[in-house]
Order: C-alpha cells, then structure tokens, then sequence
C-alpha cells in the first residue's frame, strides 16, 4: 500500500487557552476527494490550514506524503524547518479560500504565473503558455487581461484554483470555496473541483455543499468541537448518520 | 407629451404615468453675493500687484532666469531628490523592522522614529553642519577593534552632505510611518495566499505586499516630497547654495530684498505644481486593478469636451468587461 498522501496523528491545536483542534486522526489517500464538514467554529479550517503550516500543530503528528509538516524529526527530537524548507514544501500545496484572495493589482494571468516564476524560477514564455490553457480550462479563456475587481465572484474563485493549479500541485486544499459566493455562481466552481476530481487530484475540501461531497467526495468526515465525531463514505453517512449530532447537524443543512 | 426633453423621461417608457418632470430650479442668492464678493477682493489683490511700484516687477525679471538663481534651483531640486530617496528607502526598511516580531529590532526602529521626529530638523541640520565638533574624525573599522581607513569630519561632511544628512535622515522617520500604515492596509489574506503559494516573506513583501501597500503610500508621499521641496530652504541657515540662500546672497548685495524673494517664491510655486501633477500620474499608475475604470487625465478629459475623437482605452485598465460584473 502507498503511503497515504496526508495522514494526522492526534493532531492538537490552540489558540491561546482555547484548544480548536483535540486530538485529530485521519488519513486521506492518493487520488482521493476527502470532504471536511461540520458546524462553524469546528476546527475544520483550521486543520486545513495545518496541512500547509499556515498554522503549527500543538500536538500530535501531521504528514504530507510521508514527510512531516514543518519539522524535521532525528531520533526523539524534532527540529523546525527554515523559512526556505516550509516554502518549498508549500509551494507543491495548493490552496483555495473562502474570499479567494487574488493580489488584485495582476490580472488574472498575473495571478496565475506569478509563482511558478517567482518560486519555481520557471521561465516566463514556458509559464505563460501553462497559465493561458489553465485560465481556459477554467473557463476564463477571455478574461485574461481582466484584473480580478472586474471580475465576479465566481470567476474570481476560478481564477484562484487555476492560480493554485499552475504550480502543479499534488495535493489541492479547499476552504469553504463557495461559501462567500452568490448562490447562482457556486455551481460554476463545483463544475471546475470535480472536472479536477475526475482528473484524479488529491483534494481535501472544508464544505457546506452536501451535494458536492455526496456525488464527489470519496470520504468525508463530521467534525465538531475540535474532534471528529464521524466519518465514511459521503452516500452511506449523508444518507444515515449514525452519531446523533451528525443527525441534527445534516437535518438542518440539507 | 410633446414637451418631454430628450434628457429626462425617455427610458421609463411613454406610458400616461411617467410625465416628464419639468420644475423651476431653487435659486441661490447667496452663491451670486459670495461670488461677487470674491471676484471683488481678487481684483483689489491683483490691482495691488500691478500698481505698487515696491514690488519691483522689473527686477524681479531682471533675477528669474539669472545663473545664481537657476543653480541654487538645481541644487534645491538635487537637495529634494537625494533627501526623499534616503526618506524612502530607509523608511521602507524602518517600517519592516517596526514590524518584526524581534523585539530588539522593531525597539530599534522605535527609538530611531522617536527620536528623529522628535526635534526640529532645523536643529538637527545645525548638529549635522557641526559634527566635527562632536568627533573630529571619522573612522571606518572594526568596533572597538582597530581602525582601517580615518577621515577627517570636517572635509567628511561638507555643507551640502550636512543638509542631505539632516533632511534625508530627518524625512526617513516619517516616510517609515507612512509605509508602515501602507503595509498595515494589505489584507492579512494576500500574505496567507503568498504564503500557501510558497513564496518567501522577503517575496510577499516586495512583490504582493509593498504593491498594494504603494495605493496608500502614495499620496502622502506626494504631500512629503512637496513639504520636502519648500524644507530645503532651511538648508540656508548652513550656508548651502538652495533658491532662498541664492535670493539671499543676491539680496544682501543690492537691497532688492522683495522682488527677489518674490524670485524665489514663483520659482517655488512652479516646482511644488509639476510635482503636484506628477503626483496625479504616480497615483493612477498604482490605483490598476483597485477600481473599475480609471479617472481620466487632464488631457483625455480636454479631448472628451472638445475632440470628437473617441478615447483610446487607458493602457493600465482595460475597459471592463461587463458581462462579468454582477
């Protein structure tokens, strides 16, 4: 069995004197679509940030295709990575959020290719090309002078994924990607997460869409409180949760 | 309905109930008398400048364009330029090191800020000029270790390295506030996002950060380099040879005290306008991507009243495209 492409280890976070995260265990694996769900204030984004370092972990262990997050482990000790090491690491780490954070002084190509040439030193012709097919893929082939204020909500979010697509990712992060979107507009960047599911991206997805994690999500697991209360398969647990606050949870989001 | 004007009513359509709106406007008298008022006290002022023979008219253009007047407004434009440039880079470099979370360092920018803005720059221009009372040599070496090279402070710190000192080290406390508040108005999530991409903080900082920070920075910027330009003059008190001592020189010889502060004054008015229309350009350039449509400049908009012509699109926004906003 291939190691698991993130695997968390009683994961434990706080800020301050309030723990967010109390002892996460999970595993998503390659080619996987693994939905994170749960109430506001239940730690989900905050695991998610974990998996790039934008947050440092308490407690616990937390691996990224086989290789510890931000340390460096040599016998019992641990040592924290340079700023150069966590870079690098994060830069084969897409992430998506929820107010897409686009640098609104580039257009949406500048968005695009400004880190595989700033961080990758790719060549800018070779990462213009990329940049253009990406943008198309997205369905943005005509906006790509366009500079993200002119752009809707929805497009700016598709803007945003093909931004993190061009440093050619092996793992693809979501935080609530259409929760800042106007209803009619979250159907279009749904469309373009599971055109990358089929392509077989590894994707990790904080979510309110439940009908996103039943059709796509390969697993998904309930989180409140800072632990998981339940996980499985989208059909069967969407379906039949069994823990009672699963229960009352899904009756009034679905 | 045969009265309806072309301006007004057309587009809700013809029915019965959309009667055009033809009021008679609110008149203004005070507008007329506050008008009336001012016109009045305008020409009294200019009446004063024709007709009072002290102002000298002819001397003043006998001086304007003379070579002691047009070097020292050289040497107060070179004066302007190097003191903002020292303003700017180090107050970029002050205002990340406020930033740090190493207490020492941001300590270290405090103390710098504290001190430099609060005295006079008058008076730190006169402790500059004077250094080599203060230590008479000037040495490059090891700290508290041997010395390499020595130099001698008076010939170190001449006049004018004394005003570029005073007034650059002097302006770099100020500048660092403003791009320390420039910074500080970059959402929190452009750094997230450049971070989650990889790149460095020394990146996000030049190339996302500082960016968007410019948007803020510059228009008091503008108001520092303006605010620098007329500041020079107290570079006079150390005998550097800016506009005013040059006036004054030329004064002290032949009494014409008035008509060649006068010199002085236009010249400064001129600067301080192109550097006020330069400002214009500078904030357009960094307002790209920040609104919808650019403001127009003088000239497109001279060319929307009078030229038939339709306008170009502005290079640094492209027209919006509609169909994508909501």
């Amino acid at each position: 069995m291939s190691v698991p492409m993130v695997k968390a280890e009683g994961v434990r976070k706080s800020f301050g004197s309030v723990e967010v995260l109390s002892g996460i265990d999970l595993e998503v694996a390659r080619r996987e679509v693994f939905c994170l769900i749960g109430p506001s204030g239940s730690g989900k984004s905050t695991f998610l940030r974990c998996i790039n370092h934008l947050e440092q972990v308490n407690a616990g262990r937390l691996y990224v295709d086989g290789e510890l997050v931000g340390y460096r482990q040599k016998g019992e000790k641990l040592y924290e990575l340079r700023d150069r090491e966590v870079c690098a690491k994060r830069s084969e780490i897409g992430m998506v959020f929820q107010h897409f954070n686009l640098f609104p002084h580039k257009t949406a190509l500048g968005n695009v290719i400004e880190a595989p040439i700033q961080v990758k030193g790719e060549s800018k012709s070779v990462v213009i090309e990329r940049g253009k097919k990406l943008l198309d893929r997205v369905g943005l082939g005509s906006k790509h002078d366009a500079y993200p204020r002119q752009l809707s909500g929805g497009q700016q979010q598709r803007v945003a994924i093909a931004r993190a697509l061009a440093m050619e990712p092996k793992l693809m992060l979501f935080d609530e990607p259409t929760s800042a979107l106007d209803p009619e507009l979250v159907g279009e960047v749904l469309d373009v997460m599971r055109g990358l599911a089929e392509d077989g991206m590894t994707m990790v997805v904080v979510t309110h869409e439940m009908g996103f994690a039943r059709e796509v999500g390969d697993a998904v697991v309930f989180m409140d409180g800072g632990v998981i209360v339940e996980s499985g398969s989208p059909r069967e647990m969407l379906t039949n949760p069994q823990h009672e606050r699963t229960k009352s949870f899904l009756s009034k989001v679905l | 309905m045969d009265k309806v004007s072309p301006a007004v009513g057309t587009e809700s359509g013809q029915s019965a109930g959309s009667a055009p709106v033809v009021a008679v406007p609110v008149r203004h008298p005070g507008r007329w008398v506050s008008a009336v008022l001012i016109v009045v006290l305008i020409a009294m002022l200019v009446n004063g400048l024709v007709t009072n023979p002290n102002f000298q008219w002819a001397v003043v253009k006998q001086w304007f364009f003379s070579e002691p007047i047009l070097k020292g407004l050289v040497v107060t434009l070179e004066l302007t330029v190097i003191a903002m440039f020292i303003g700017v880079v180090l107050g970029v470099v002050l205002a990340v090191m406020r930033l740090s979370t190493n207490p020492i360092v941001s300590g270290a920018s405090w103390v710098y800020i504290w001190f430099f803005r609060g005295t006079p720059v008058l008076v730190q221009l006169l402790i500059w000029f004077n250094l080599a009372a203060l230590y008479s040599v000037v040495s490059l070496g090891i700290p508290f270790g041997p010395e390499f090279v020595t130099f001698n402070t008076n010939n170190l710190i001449a006049p004018l390295v004394a005003a570029i000192l005073g007034l650059g080290l002097n302006e770099a406390a100020y500048m660092s506030e403003i791009i320390r508040a420039g910074i500080l108005s970059v959402d929190q999530g452009q750094t997230e996002a450049a971070q989650a991409l990889g790149m460095s903080r020394l990146k996000t900082m030049r190339r996302i950060v500082l960016p968007q920070a410019m948007r803020v920075v510059v228009p008091p910027t503008g108001n520092e380099t303006i605010s620098m330009l007329k500041t020079t003059s107290l570079a006079s008190v150390i005998a550097v040879t800016e506009l005013l001592y040059a006036a004054q020189i030329i004064y002290g010889r032949t009494f014409q005290t008035i008509p060649l502060l006068i010199v002085a004054v236009i010249w400064y008015l001129i600067l301080t306008s192109i550097l006020s229309g330069g400002q214009f350009y500078v904030e357009r350039y960094f307002a790209r991507g920040s609104v919808r449509t650019m403001p127009l400049t003088p000239i497109q908009k001279l060319r929307r009243r009078f030229g038939g012509a339709p306008l170009p699109p502005a290079r640094e926004a492209p027209a919006p495209n509609l169909e994508g906003i909501r």
